[in-house]
């Protein structure tokens, strides 16, 4: 038999007790906080600068004056701006290439089991978690033009003249060069993350399938691997020249943008122009240059995600 | 000539004898099931066999080569994985054409023997579609049609059905079977499954511990099993065995009947007195779990047909007597090994 028992009279709950199982209500009350701070520190910062590069402010003159784009035309005409914009790119996407061709092929190291992998899968990592500052100041010494031990090093092995030592920094072609090594040092192990991540990912049955397809180890890495793992290192490198086209930290910290702005980048240039030498309209109007790019990618690369998801 | 020969191979993982001597002959256009439990060493033996694995010891001829150290693609086996292992990012067209571009055959070539491989499996309408756009049992085709597309001499099948619900599994099985007496490609299938190894296999070698027990026809690993591993795992439910002093007598539950079912009094029936427990109606057959005067710690089987044992004529808590036909019963002695009598 089966009994009903009489259910146990209690209060009616207070409308507002169950109000965080709402949804609405909680997801309202989490995400709150993560939106207040974008708009705060990242919205209106945003928005004044859009109005700094149409203004004369300067710290000298601190006046909101509206010039319309006359900023704008101004930097254009200028051959050093000129010269920081394709120093931007080529400094971006150099590291970003050299960092995913050195994160590829340290992924593939890493798979291979080997005594010790552990440790230096987490020594691997340390570039990506030493202070940038830190670092800097071992490349330097590196790069130095006096006590640099690459060229100390290549001078005993007898490969260069003491005569020929290069000037690592004091030459605008080496000093770029330079730069884009520190900063695809410093981006490597990222690199290394997301390619392990995403080759670890791919089921082990479809490797074996493209093995025993007759597929060797390039056309399983260039036909099978890399394309189904395009999409996570599509996302890695969106973070990687994001954060590339904007950093200025391994060029304040190397060569302060020199020799003579050669290795000068939009977010140094923006940085001297509008924080230290005060003219806050102009530097606003340089930083604006990034906009424009930065979208681009970003759209481009999410479009190109879509298109390829499996 | 045989298609696929191996000469007591054996493979360590650490100390662990994962296979453990096995010698196999498949002839050519056999349809071979390798069957065995989980963990028995069936998956490592096919991988071995199209070179995912490499022996720690013994022989592999393929169409008579050794192939001991030679690189899968130069096997000429194809195989068919559990999850089928598709392309994800290749049409079901370039999956196909996959095996042919790695061996750098012509272009032209190769479109013809996709449409052939295509039109054997009846998959021409999805050859433009993605893995991801099709069902389980399309998906196992294209995984057929890849592997078969280059003709290989041997096929390779790893629990090909594992991953399609039980309907599916019931026609999938019948479709690989048809299709492979109507290729004709010598076809090495492992599988867990007893269903799949009795209805699909030409001859199964049931595998144990990396060991092969017993290598034979459907109906010889089931009516003549070499020993009491392969009595008790082939059959559902298993053969019983009734223990004498190490040794074992062993029965077919659904040779267990009633005595006057089978008893038409000339004798060569041996009785036993079965005290029923519990029974399970199962629409064709009834099955009845007991115990057996004398052996009174063994679960006992008895596989009834509801035809002709009605229900109230076997309750439960009472002794019955059951008797079995002297030609089919078997025995085993104190190592397991099937003997003739004793």
């Amino acid at each position: 038999m089966v009994e009903i028992v009489e259910p146990i009279a209690t209060k009616p709950a207070s409308r507002f007790r169950f109000l965080l199982d709402q949804r609405s209500v909680l997801g309202a009350v989490l995400v709150t906080p993560a939106i207040l701070y974008v708009l705060l520190l990242v919205g209106v910062p945003f928005l004044l600068a859009l109005y700094y590069s149409v203004s004369a402010y300067t710290i000298y003159d601190p006046s909101w004056r509206f010039v319309g784009l006359a900023n704008f035309r101004q930097i254009i005409h200028n051959p050093a701006f000129l010269e920081t914009l394709g120093n931007t790119f080529l400094f971006t996407f150099a590291s970003q290439l050299l960092g995913l061709i050195l994160g590829k092929f340290g992924a593939l190291l890493l798979l291979r089991p080997f005594p010790g992998r552990k440790l230096v899968r987490a020594i691997i990592i340390l570039p990506w978690a030493v202070p940038i500052a830190l670092a800097s100041v071992a490349w330097e010494w590196m790069f130095d033009s006096l006590y640099s031990v690459i060229n100390w090093t290549m001078i005993a092995l007898g490969i260069i003249d003491r005569s020929q030592a290069p000037n690592w920094l004091g030459n605008p072609h080496l000093a770029m060069l330079c730069v884009i090594v520190v900063n695809a040092w410093r981006f490597f192990p990222f690199a290394i993350v997301i390619f392990l991540a995403g080759i670890t990912a791919v089921p082990q049955d479809i490797i074996d399938a493209a093995t025993v397809d007759g597929a060797g180890f390039w056309r399983r890495n260039y036909q099978i691997i890399m394309p189904m793992i395009l999409p996570i290192v599509a996302i890695g490198l969106i973070f990687g020249i994001v954060f590339t086209f904007t950093d200025l930290s391994v060029v304040y910290l190397l060569t302060n943008g020199g020799p003579i702005g050669a290795t000068s980048v939009l977010g140094f240039q923006g940085f001297q122009v509008g924080i230290v030498s005060g003219d806050v309209s102009h530097g606003a109007a340089i930083s604006l240059f990034m906009l424009p790019v930065l979208f681009v990618v970003v759209i481009a690369m999410l479009r190109f995600i879509r298109r390829r998801e499996i | 000539m045989a298609a696929v020969l191996t000469r007591n191979i054996t493979k360590t993982f650490n100390d662990v004898a994962a296979v453990n001597g096995i010698t196999l002959t498949v002839p050519d256009g056999e349809f071979m099931v390798l069957l065995g439990p989980s963990g028995c060493g069936k998956t490592t033996f096919l991988r071995i066999i199209c070179g995912l694995e490499r022996q720690t010891s013994g022989d592999l001829l393929i169409d008579g080569n050794v192939v001991n150290d030679m690189p899968p693609r130069a096997r000429g086996v194809a195989m068919m994985f559990q999850s089928y292992g598709l392309y994800p990012h290749y049409t079901v067209r370039n999956n196909i054409a996959f095996p042919l571009r790695t061996q750098r055959v012509p272009r032209a070539e190769i479109e013809k023997k996709v449409a052939w491989a295509a039109q054997l499996l009846g998959i021409e309408r999805l050859l433009e579609r993605r893995p991801r756009q099709l069902s389980g049992g399309e998906r196992q085709r294209v995984a057929l049609a890849r592997a078969l597309v280059r003709e290989p001499t041997a096929l390779l099948l790893d629990e090909p059905l594992s991953n399609l619900d039980a309907k599916l599994r019931a026609s999938a099985r019948q479709e690989i079977k048809l299709f492979q007496q109507r290729v004709g490609t010598t076809t090495i299938y492992v599988t867990h499954d007893q269903v799949e190894a009795m209805g699909m296999g030409d001859r199964i070698a049931v595998i144990d511990h990396g060991k092969v027990r017993q290598v034979g026809t459907p109906a010889e690993i089931y009516d003549e099993p070499a020993d009491r591993f392969v009595a008790t795992f082939v059959g559902t439910p298993p053969m019983n065995l009734l223990s004498r002093g190490g040794a074992h007598l062993g029965f077919r539950p659904e040779n267990f009947l009633p005595k006057d079912m089978i008893d038409d009094g000339n004798g060569g029936v041996a009785e036993f007195s079965f005290r029923v427990d519990r029974s399970e109606y199962l629409g064709s057959e009834r099955i009845v779990y007991g115990v057996v005067e004398g052996f009174d710690a063994q679960v006992i089987t008895a596989k009834l047909p509801p035809a002709h044992v009605a229900e109230d004529s076997i309750r439960p808590g009472e002794w019955h007597p059951f008797a079995v036909r002297n030609g089919a019963l078997r025995y085993f002695d104190q190592d397991g090994k099937r003997t003739s009598r004793h």
